[in-house]
């Protein structure tokens, strides 16, 4: 008898599934849809009631399921994009030109505007206009300026929150949708919920042994990227909890392998090669017990400025300091004895900072940290014999380390 | 009987294979080297080169215990252990060069730096990104180029007079840019410095990610390369200890290991 698909997997695993039909379905009702940067304010469009896609979370799902190349040659060849270009960029505007995925990877309806959100990376803006212009559609663009300082300041949140409104007032212009301030309270607190929900599942990553297998939150967290303003995701995540809650009370786990060592994983998953990855690690008995890519869709406020100030804050818009700090906390809290350190290709902002901050966390944490290279959607940039071959150099040390304490 | 006494070694790389046979004391008593690495004929055949040294040995498999590294040490299945080549060459080179804290070694496609504690274990290590320039290979094709062998190199180097410097660090640019440099009249010697300082360069910027905590060794085949070495030492501002075996520290590392695992 068939395995009833019910649980907590499944149905995050449907969720995402279920944002890109209604989006076909609205675009074929002849609604307007538009693309978001990941880390664009979700709350305005789901308040507004305006379905959109998310072209990272697209990319990330075409490159795992290996349908990347046909399209990289596309923006390379016919567009004529370097392949300096971040991946999910190519793959995004290779898409927008060709409009479906070579193997039906996952297709979602073309764009009436696209929103975009500079906070995680700049190369989001060039991204975008040229989406714009390719399209002939309008751009919507948050700019949310890299903080020098540790804290977000007052007119960092003054100056971002205004272009919040904006935004809102240029989307009630392009849809003719009207803007409900009671439904928008709604729509933040079910977000902010949803966020401190999908924390809460990552942070069981923290018990030893791990009732989690780390690379799993590669997974779940389409739903925090996609679908966080949603009831169902919140219902999904408690669910989620509640079956890591019931693994810690039974003394289970669903990383099915000893867990030897604990370590960091640092940076955006290695999509073409997830199984590539994460083999040689399981094979080692190396779990995966911190990162901060998954979690980083973990938005939490309570109000409006607190939003501001959550979306000036995400991982790769704050100062070293901070970003090391933020390491420490999940690698103590993870109880890590290394880490992985992906340097990205693709990632020019997240890799430039990425060898001193393992520096500075492997110091501080006194732990070893290995860079290997890599990138989160271009096949061609991976290499799985020094990716094993940095992993067992890096369960060595753990393993002498642990010996000679 | 006395086969309870031998351990082998065996650093399956990119472009060679080397084989290292020690005795009960850690001795070298027999190596082997074939230039050609994982996926070929020269893993068995540096290994038939040592044992054929080795009196009483019949074979590779009567040996106490065996271990493989390498690239290509997941294909030596009939050896009772594998282990990475950082540790091996980590593990060799703390036996060879006592002290040592600092290990360099530049093999065929990857180029290493290694920090050891105090106690010569691996405590942490940075590798070259994909690229081969700065490796092995580099220098091979550049041999290449000049129509000269590896080991000549270090000689030329010697007979330069200034350095021609080479600004690719592509292996494939470096070529065409070595090729244009010597169509406009500039000596081997010359650009042979240029070629070894480009090297020079991509090693001293891992070896300052890693932190350079003396002594410092070198150990692989780029080691034997006494110009370069030395331009190396220059670059680093201290001594780097080398020796004759160094192309088979990882083999020797990968034969201690053996030996201690036999002896557990």
């Amino acid at each position: 008898m068939a395995e009833e698909k019910t649980g907590a997997k499944y149905v995050l695993r449907a969720i995402p599934d279920k944002c890109y039909e209604e989006a076909i379905e609205a675009k074929a009702r002849g609604e307007m849809i538009g693309w978001s940067a990941s880390n664009f304010p979700q709350e305005i469009c789901t308040t507004l009631g305006i379905p959109v896609v998310y072209p990272e979370s697209q990319a990330a799902q075409i490159a795992a399921k290996r349908g990347a190349l046909p399209l990289l040659e596309h923006a390379e060849g016919d567009l004529g994009y370097s392949n300096d270009l971040c991946a999910y960029a190519r793959i995004s505007l290779a898409y927008a030109d060709v409009g479906k995925c070579p193997g039906g990877e996952r297709d979602m309806p073309l764009p009436d505007f696209v929103l975009c959100c500079n906070n995680i990376c700049n190369c989001m803006m060039k991204w975008y206009e040229n989406l714009g212009k390719q399209l002939g559609i309008p751009v919507i663009m948050i700019d949310v300026p890299y903080s020098n300082d540790y804290d977000i300041d007052g007119k960092r949140i003054a100056y971002v929150g205004a272009q919040f409104r904006a935004a809102i007032k240029q989307l009630e212009e392009i849809t003719g949708k009207t803007w409900d301030e009671e439904k928008f309270q709604e729509v933040c607190r079910r977000s902010s919920e949803c966020g401190r929900l999908w924390l809460e599942a990552a942070s069981y990553t923290n018990y030893k042994p791990s009732p989690v297998n780390g690379f799993e939150l590669f997974n779940h967290m389409a739903v925090a990227t996609v679908a966080r303003g949603r009831e169902e995701s919140v219902e999904a995540f408690r669910m989620l909890i509640d079956d890591y809650r019931s693994f810690v009370a039974n003394n289970e786990s669903n990383w099915h392998a000893p867990e030897n060592h604990r370590i960091m994983f640092e940076g955006i998953a290695c999509w073409p090669y997830l199984r590539a990855t994460l083999t040689p690690l399981k094979e080692a008995g190396v779990n995966t017990t911190a990162m901060v890519y998954g979690p980083a869709f973990g938005i939490t406020y309570n109000t409006f400025d607190e939003m501001v100030e959550a979306y000036c804050s995400v991982p790769n818009a704050v100062n070293l300091e901070r970003s090391v700090e933020l390491r420490k906390q999940v690698g103590a809290a993870g109880k890590i004895e290394g880490g992985l350190v992906h340097i990205n290709r693709s990632c020019k902002m997240w890799s430039g900072f990425s060898p001193e901050l393992a520096r500075r966390v492997s110091a501080d944490l006194n732990v070893p940290m290995v860079l290997f290279d890599g990138d989160q959607a271009d096949p061609r940039n991976f290499s799985e014999a020094q990716y094993q071959t940095r992993v067992e150099g890096l369960v060595e040390i753990m393993d002498s380390a642990r010996k000679g304490a | 009987m006395w086969t309870r006494d031998l351990f082998l070694g065996i650093d399956v790389g990119s472009t060679a294979s080397k084989c290292v046979i020690v005795d009960a004391r850690g001795a070298i008593v027999g190596r082997g080297l074939f230039a050609a690495g994982a996926g070929t004929a020269g893993p068995r055949a540096c290994v038939d080169e040592a044992v054929a040294q080795v009196g009483g040995l019949a074979s590779a498999e009567d040996a106490a215990c065996s271990c493989a590294t390498g690239y290509g040490r997941h294909l030596e299945s009939w050896t009772d252990l594998q282990k990475s080549e950082l540790s091996c060459h980590a593990r060799g080179a703390a036996e060879l060069f006592g002290g040592v804290r600092t290990v360099i070694d530049i093999g065929g496609q990857d180029a290493k730096v290694l920090s050891l504690g105090k106690d010569g274990s691996l405590a942490s290590f940075v590798m070259n990104d994909k690229c081969a320039a700065g490796t092995g290979r580099f220098l091979d094709v550049m041999a290449g180029v000049f129509g000269c062998k590896v080991a000549d190199l270090s000689g030329l180097d010697r007979e330069s007079t200034e350095v021609a410097p080479i600004s690719s660090t592509c292996t494939v640019f470096a070529e065409s840019e070595v090729i244009s440099k010597l169509a406009s009249g500039i000596s081997i010697p010359n650009i042979v410095a240029g070629v070894h300082e480009s090297v020079v360069e991509r090693t001293y910027g891992l070896a300052k990610r890693a932190g350079i905590v003396p002594d410092v060794a070198m150990t692989g085949g780029v080691a034997l390369n006494a110009a370069l070495r030395e331009r190396l030492e220059r670059r680093i501002g201290f001594p780097i200890a080398t020796c004759d075996d160094a192309q088979y520290v990882g083999a020797y590392g990968a034969a201690l290991f053996a030996k201690e695992n036999r002896s557990f």
